[in-house]
């Protein structure tokens, strides 16, 4: 009975990811004592700053996409959606930059640097269909100084920075979407191998 | 077990020092309060820009001599849209580099043709008026080679257009049907009806609003507009936004190379800086697995800065 209990799907997934990420790394109660600068706190800020972005993206998306241009509380969280991107991108860089500083992909965390630079590169373009669906001026503006951009890739045949309805919807469903989900693998990454640890001068041996 | 050299900028040496208490979920909640009173405070003070759209009806009452010019290049096939090529037209020379043109090769996917489109499918759409009707049939039964003759006596005559007493003044009598064509467009335009018969055509709904900025950006208001706010292409364009705001900073390197050769003078200029960031982005990305590349870090030796207190622990 217990055999046939161990071999089930569901048995196999939940020992797996327990082997792989036990409690104790998901929400540990204690970390390296190298772990002992500023730069540490543009990661968590960085996640943070996004979670105040989608507070405020969803209270703006309930009321349409032009509310906020009539709308005094509209206007507050439009510049509460603005000013949390403008803290989530200096965040995100300024970890971005110290992670390289530190070698974060050392120690078997290579991927956990490359879904780093995605999530940057999907926050870039989250950022950008923001910015060019705002029906206003700036993103009449910078739609049409953008496509000549994408158009040189040939991307603007797919990707049309002048069509609305497309940037809103890839901003407010699929690159939130996105840019939430790589976050996630990203830092479930850094539970499961934990934060690099410094060069040291002497040389060292690893096993295999 | 097998034993492999120290690797020191992939591998990490095992750490076997002490450990100090954390609390991850603290950590969390105090970072999201702080940000959300920062980012509260920050909007208070600072707010954020919200320059009213331009409007076709806005350009053509502010400036209906520019209007008119514009209208009339669409018309005439001789404006920056009808010259694009692709994914509007085929008649645009495609960006490229060497060989590759990703551009020509995609081809055209969002028909344009600014005749048709911007000037005389909204002028057909409008309540039958006799001179107007006549001047369309005029238009639409002549042949290319008359058009032709018609449009270069338009261009022309184009520099010296003036509009006065709700009238636009061609001096050219050799332009066929247009200087009547290009009075109902500016009327139309000027009441508003021009905004909606360019999103409309579509149909009743529409979320598309390709057709119209590219006619309001093919004339010098629009232009005129972001000069004055610090928006064009030389003074680091589309990473910057209205009034005194930080904007997009995070693409300062993507608009970085617009200012410099030799980006700046290439007419295939968009393509070259997409193509060098493509590149740069791939080499971030890709960092962990470039020898010499991921050494940097090691050399510069900034992290001796950010690990100082164990390094000195260690003393």
């Amino acid at each position: 009975m217990s055999t046939d209990i161990e071999r089930q799907w569901t048995s196999r997934i939940r020992h797996s990811v327990v082997d792989k990420l036990p409690p104790d790394k998901l929400l540990p109660d204690t970390q390296p004592a190298y772990v002992a600068s500023w730069i540490y706190v543009f990661g968590v800020t960085t996640m943070a700053a996004l979670g105040v972005i989608i507070l405020t993206g969803i209270i703006l998306a309930l009321d349409g996409p032009q509310w906020w241009h009539s709308s005094t509380l509209g206007h507050f969280v439009n510049s509460m959606h603005l000013w949390s991107v403008e803290i989530f991108f200096f965040a995100m860089v300024v970890h971005l930059w110290g992670k390289f500083s530190m070698a974060a992909w050392r120690g078997g965390r290579s991927l956990t640097w490359v879904t780093g630079a995605v999530t940057f590169m999907a926050s870039i373009l989250a950022g950008f269909t923001g910015y060019v669906s705002q029906t206003n001026f700036d993103s009449q503006w910078i739609a049409t100084q953008a496509k000549d951009g994408i158009n040189s890739t040939g991307g603007g045949a797919f990707f049309n920075v002048l069509n609305l309805g497309q940037m809103l919807m890839l901003h407010i469903v699929l690159l939130p979407i996105a840019a939430v989900a790589l976050t996630g693998i990203h830092v479930v990454m850094v539970r499961m191998k934990g934060v690099v640890p410094p060069f040291e001068d002497a040389t060292t041996e690893v096993s295999a | 077990m097998t034993k492999k050299p120290f690797r020191p900028d992939v591998d990490a040496p095992v750490y076997k020092g002490p450990y100090v208490p954390y609390d991850i979920i603290k950590e969390g909640a105090i970072a999201v309060l702080v940000v959300f009173i920062l980012t509260a405070a920050l909007a208070l003070v600072f707010s954020s820009p919200d320059e009213k759209a331009v409007t076709i009806k806005t350009w053509s009452n502010a400036d209906a001599v520019d209007f008119a010019q514009t209208a009339g290049d669409e018309l005439a096939g001789t404006s920056a849209v009808a010259n694009y090529g692709a994914p509007y037209n085929n008649n645009g020379t495609s960006q490229h580099w060497g060989f590759l043109s990703p551009e020509k090769w995609i081809g055209v996917r969002i028909q344009i043709n600014t005749t048709n489109d911007f000037v005389i499918d909204p002028l057909s759409a409008q309540p039958a008026q006799p001179a107007l009707s006549a001047a369309l049939s005029q238009w639409k039964s002549a042949s290319s080679a008359t058009q032709t003759a018609w449009d270069d006596a338009f261009n022309k005559a184009e520099p010296n257009l003036t509009y006065s007493n709700g009238k636009v003044n061609i001096p050219t009598k050799a332009a066929g049907p247009i200087p009547v064509l290009l009075n109902y467009e500016t009327q139309m335009a000027r009441s508003g009806a021009l905004d909606q018969a360019l999103v409309t055509q579509a149909g009743f709904y529409t979320t598309n609003f390709t057709k119209p900025l590219l006619f309001v950006s093919d004339g010098t208001y629009f232009a005129g507009l972001a000069e004055k706010q610090h928006l064009s292409g030389s003074q680091w364009g589309m990473m910057n936004e209205t009034g005194q705001y930080p904007g997009q900073a995070w693409l300062w390197l993507y608009t970085f190379w617009y200012q410099i050769h030799p980006y700046s003078t290439s007419a295939s200029a968009d393509f070259l800086v997409w193509g060098t960031m493509m590149i740069l982005t791939a080499l971030m990305v890709l960092v962990p697995f470039i020898p010499g590349l991921r050494s940097i870090p090691r050399k510069i030796k900034i992290y001796r800065i950010i690990w100082r207190e164990h390094y000195a622990a260690k003393l």
